[in-house]
């Protein structure tokens, strides 16, 4: 156990935690679909990294280590519930039903954003740091008025939590008892700022003082981020207000592909956590308790393969837009700083139409 | 058959060149989809670049060390014919409108990290630039020379300008902050102007681009005293930079202790000397260490707080029973240590077995990286050198740290009686945090008492 309050339904080897307050509902055929979701994100986001690598991509965002926290609270999402993520969301966009080759268009500056964000009511994804916590409360707050029963799912990282902006959606969250929830992925390093700088009690106890409750979970474990997701989600949505969870959990890649790792922590780190797989132990749970065969695990790693390289294929396929097209839709109606910007472009020497 | 040729990405948002760091292919070879390339190191990172096409290597455009620049050729392969290169890919991405060339390829780029921000109009000057601009001022009247040193540095509408005119930005000097070259720059120089134009000093040219010089260690081979340069900088690279990295870790983050013991290692000595006559254990080379080795293993499997190590992000003292040993080794290039994976398992001849390997793998320069990582704990034998002990740095990730002085003989008191034995002195430097000094003293006592009867200890069991 990493923390005596921490919510662990399995360890890292596999095995079933007792709770006292939860436990999981899941059958063994929806555990195997947690693994399944996990291990084609993990995949798709390899063949991401070695297309920056071979650039085809501007940047990427590695999500590994983190399948978890993005699988467990994307499976306990109700269809009209409505999220909003940073730029490492790629788990969460799965399980919204985004495409693949939709989640790489930003990333291949071909979009600003990559996906109709009412299709999947998943919005897109937001560079700007704790941004998008802000957003959230105001959506929720809409539901509120709206008399809606849904709720709203926001993430951010340790980093991020730092930010004014979270802290302020904390406080228009609770004022409101807005019916929304906040996920912080404690992912250990802010880029290269340690959790030990970032904040000097746990991230979770913040909530206290915002007046909502906040939580713990362990980030590596699907189960647990499942249940107390779904809990948290079906609270706010009968009025009972926000919720912070904290994923206890580790970023074992870089920050993105422009960062090195290797610079600011040390590998026996690295090491530790990697024994705290999230897909590993949910394997090992299929084997022993499910006896689940082997042949069912290649399934998924061969349906993951020809997905990454479908990904790759529609890629490398995608058409360079009108760079002028960044403008249309920054402000549904006219807007004079915009245009001039527009017009600046064309006066550069920036034509219309693509090249 | 075609060829298809793989230009260098900018795999770091807004990098202009990266160094070819190794090569994990050869001329010949056939590679598959993704199948790691080379190491490259650019100014953020260095990143392993996978192949993006299935095919073989026809060309290397460049050697380990070559500074190499962005969207230049980097392999040139031979795909398709043969269907086994169904994943050509399309050139990359060229930026839509083309960058005014200038003469100069190091001009700077300020990148952007995703989660650092951007920075403003004033965060043209980075915080390199900001400092070297501090120091320098504006000085010279002399006529606007031709500039080739440098960084060009201005804004992309005036650079546009400057295309669209023809005029290289390398020859224009810079009247804005920071030597920025502005709009009225640029006019006066296109009006065949400038001579009495202000030239600000340009940022001292770094030696970033061009050959790098190899990597160096500050040990035996730099130059005589007499013959070498009044003063020599060495870039901190490879080895020296990994040392030097572990070292500030270790110090800046473990609270350090340390005990001392003087034994009587007659008895390892002579039983080291009674093993070699053994001929069933004829090829294998027996030292001290063998035996300081099976001490350090016997004391964990007693003391096992001793084979731990303090994880900082959870803050957990995490135990191992299972022991990595790790064997400090002086080479050509510096410090390393591999280690020998569950060295508890092991006996004396395995002991000895094991460490021979470890040691010519040293030697012939083979050490590989698994073989480095996950020290759990670790012996550094300065007593070859000649030393009687040393207070060592534990090394990140691990606990604690054995220093092995020279074995000499030295007058020892037996039985109230002055008599020449030999004499080693242990000196066992340990993380505060978790080990204390009743465990660390503990610890030390129990190597000594091995090495003063080795026999009996290892019987014992």
């Amino acid at each position: 156990m990493i923390d005596e309050e921490l919510v662990q339904l399995l360890t890292p080897e596999g095995e079933r935690v007792v709770h006292p307050e939860y436990e999981s509902t899941l059958s063994g055929e929806e555990i195997f679909g947690l693994y399944r979701d996990m291990t084609i994100v993990r995949r798709l986001c390899n063949e991401s990294t070695s297309l920056q690598r071979q650039g085809q991509l501007a940047l990427w965002a590695p999500i590994q280590g983190q399948e978890a926290c993005q699988i467990g609270p994307g499976r306990a999402l109700a269809p009209m519930d409505f999220t909003f993520p940073t730029y490492r969301e790629h788990g969460i966009a799965w399980c919204r039903g985004v495409e693949p080759k939709e989640m790489l268009r930003l990333f291949r500056a071909v979009s600003n954003g990559g996906w109709d964000p009412y299709k999947y009511r998943h919005s897109v994804p937001t560079i700007v740091l704790g941004n998008q916590a802000l957003n959230a409360v105001g959506y929720a707050m809409g539901i509120q008025r709206d008399g809606a029963e849904e709720a709203v799912l926001t993430f951010f990282g340790d980093g991020a939590s730092s930010q004014g902006d979270v802290l302020e959606s904390f406080v228009w969250a609770a004022s409101f008892n807005a019916p929304v929830v906040f996920l912080c992925q404690n992912n250990q390093w802010g880029i290269s700022t340690p959790m030990s700088v970032q904040s000097k009690i746990p991230l979770y106890h913040r909530a206290h003082g915002f007046g909502f409750p906040g939580i713990r979970v362990d980030g590596n474990d699907v189960l647990a981020m499942y249940e107390v997701s779904k809990r948290a989600l079906e609270n706010a949505r009968v009025g009972g207000g926000p919720t912070l969870i904290e994923a206890y959990t580790y970023r074992l890649g870089a920050h993105t592909t422009s960062d090195d790792p290797t610079r600011y922590r040390i590998d026996a780190e690295v090491e530790v956590w990697r024994h705290r797989d999230p897909i590993e132990r949910v394997k090992s749970l299929l084997v022993h308790e499910y006896k689940m065969k082997q042949a069912r695990f290649d399934e998924v790693a061969e349906e993951a393969e020809k997905l990454a390289l479908q990904l790759r294929e529609d890629v490398l396929a995608m058409d360079r837009p009108d760079p002028l097209s960044m403008f249309d839709n920054v402000y549904a109606d006219f807007h004079p700083l915009i245009e001039e910007g527009r017009q600046e472009m064309i006066d550069l020497g920036v034509t219309g139409g693509a090249h | 058959m075609s060829q298809e040729i793989f230009l260098l990405p900018d795999v770091g948002e807004g990098l202009i060149e990266a160094e070819i760091v190794s090569w994990k292919v050869a001329v010949g070879d056939t590679v598959v989809l993704n199948q790691p390339l080379c190491d490259v190191e650019t100014a953020k990172a260095t990143v392993e670049l996978p192949s993006p096409y299935a095919g073989v290597v026809v060309t290397l455009h460049g050697n380990p060390g070559d500074m190499m620049e962005v969207h230049k050729p980097l392999i040139t392969f031979e795909v398709g014919g043969d269907g086994s290169a169904p994943a050509a890919a399309p050139a990359a991405a060229a930026p839509v409108v083309e960058e005014p060339k200038v003469s100069n390829s190091t001009e700077g780029r300020e990148a952007v990290l995703v989660g650092y921000g951007v920075a403003n109009e004033d965060g043209l000057a980075t915080r390199k630039n900001r400092r070297s601009s501090s120091a320098t001022a504006p000085v010279s009247t002399a006529p606007a020379a031709p500039i080739t040193s440098g960084p060009v540095r201005t804004t992309p509408p005036v650079r546009l300008l400057a295309k669209q005119n023809g005029l290289d930005l390398a020859t224009v000097p810079g009247t804005g902050r920071d030597g920025i070259i502005t709009r009225a720059d640029v006019e006066r120089a296109l009006q065949g102007g400038g001579t009495s134009v202000v030239a600000a000093p340009r940022k001292a040219s770094t030696p970033k681009t061009g050959p790098l010089q190899p990597t160096r260690f500050v040990g035996n081979d730099l130059a005589p005293w007499a013959t070498g340069p009044k003063e020599e900088r060495i870039p901190a690279k490879g080895v020296l930079k990994a040392m030097a990295e572990a070292m500030v870790l270790s110090k800046t983050t473990i609270p350090h202790a340390g005990v001392w013991l003087k034994v009587d290692a007659t008895k390892t000595m002579e039983l080291i000397a009674g093993l070699k006559q053994q001929p069933s254990l004829e090829g294998i080379r027996l030292s001290p260490l063998t035996v300081i080795a099976l001490a350090v293993t016997d004391a964990a499997r007693h003391f096992p707080g001793i084979n731990s190590h303090w994880d900082d992000g959870t803050k957990e003292v995490v135990i191992k029973r299972s022991m990595n040993l790790g064997i400090a080794a002086d080479t050509n290039k510096g410090l390393i240590v591999p280690n020998i994976k569950e060295a508890d398992k092991l006996d004396l001849v395995g002991m000895a077995q094991e460490l021979n390997v470890l040691v010519d793998k040293v030697r012939a320069g083979t050490t590989s990286l698994a073989e480095m990582s996950g020290t759990s704990f670790t012996i550094t034998n300065v007593g070859p050198m000649g030393v009687d002990a040393a207070m060592a740095i534990i090394p990140p990730g691990s606990g604690a740290i054995l220093a092995v002085g020279q074995v000499a003989k030295a007058p020892w008191v037996v039985n109230d009686e002055i008599v020449v034995r030999q004499v080693v002195e242990l000196c066992l430097s340990f993380d505060h945090r978790m080990i204390d000094g009743a465990l660390a003293s503990k610890v030390l006592a129990h190597i000594g008492n091995f090495l003063n009867d080795p026999a009996a200890a290892i019987i014992a069991g």
